[in-house]
């Protein structure tokens, strides 16, 4: 059965290209928008506070803050409504689930960046 | 389990069936038998297994012994025996398909989880060790017994259920590989039947 999963895995996720990021990496999220027939680029750039899943169910979640309210938003990572997705900041982090950014605000709440040469 | 993506970017979560080609062990007809039905066998056996009438049996149909085999008498395919039928030839992407399988045991159980009762629902007001009871029987003079059919605890699961209304979502012929929407019953490896 595992090897069922993994070969549709395989058939499901060809020809996809996207940035190699993880948790506390910045990133911009470019996604595709349907309002009233036309269509649109929306970009939400935000902190990477997870990646879950593995294959052709990844999916991988963006925390910002808009006008002092933190947004936290969960994209599908080979939805074809994705556009692109652009690695702004790599994060220098110790865990790979970011929860206890949530609890805090301000300065607390930075990650700090890794130098990549 | 796995998932796929429409055009529009909805995603279906979908069970991978894999649907390897069945082979005709026997055609009954209406001469020999008194109706028209067409025996499938599916999954290999080994001969040590198996029984020297069921040995014949497949024997006649020049296969090697089956694991499974199963009779339909409504179909629409014609083949004679010995024949395969390839199940990804069959259905199509979009077709609309029901499902029958054997749900997983889920041993003895109790009335909230069985028959979805919502239990006492208060910790406090003189409630201990009650959360999850059945609660009253009946009346107590008058029947002076238990209704038949009063939902109770007991053995959950390992039953043949049938789920309609989902659909094809997409076919790997060259793997024998069915994708449809939704979950199956049954655990994984498990085998179920696909109707039109």
């Amino acid at each position: 059965m595992q090897e069922a999963v993994k070969y549709i895995h395989e058939q499901l996720t060809v020809g996809k290209t996207l940035p190699k990021f993880k948790a506390g990496d910045n990133v911009t999220v470019n996604y595709k928008i349907v309002e009233g027939g036309k269509e649109r680029i929306q970009g939400f750039r935000g902190d990477v506070l997870k990646k879950q899943g593995t294959g052709a169910t990844a999916s991988f979640t963006v925390r910002k803050i808009s006008d002092g309210v933190g947004v936290e938003r969960l994209f599908p990572l080979l939805s074809p409504n994705i556009d692109s997705i652009i690695l702004n900041k790599v994060g220098k982090v110790r865990r790979a689930k970011l929860f206890y950014l949530r609890e805090r605000s301000g300065k607390s709440a930075r990650i700090k960046e890794k130098r990549v040469k | 389990m796995t998932s796929i993506f429409a055009a529009d970017g909805k995603q279906t979560a979908c069970t991978i069936i894999e649907a390897e080609p069945n082979t005709v062990t026997q055609v009954k007809t209406l001469d020999t038998d008194g109706y028209t039905a067409i025996q499938l066998g599916f999954g290999e056996k080994k001969e040590k297994h198996t029984t020297k009438a069921e040995l014949n049996h497949f024997s006649k149909a020049q296969t090697t012994p089956k694991k499974f085999v199963k009779e339909f008498r409504n179909y629409s395919v014609s083949k004679n025996i010995g024949e395969t039928i390839s199940l990804v030839d069959l259905f199509e992407e979009g077709d609309q398909v029901e499902i029958v399988g054997t749900t997983k045991g889920k041993g003895f159980q109790g009335v909230v989880k069985r028959h979805g009762f919502s239990g006492v629902g208060e910790a406090t007001h003189g409630q201990h060790d009650r959360s999850r009871a059945p609660g009253s029987l009946g009346g107590s003079s008058y029947p002076s017994r238990v209704f038949k059919g009063l939902r109770m605890a007991g053995r959950m699961g390992g039953d043949r259920v049938k789920v309609k209304g989902l659909k094809v979502v997409k076919i790997f012929p060259e793997k024998n590989y069915i994708l449809i929407s939704g979950s199956v019953p049954g655990h994984n490896g498990s085998i179920v039947l696909i109707q039109k």
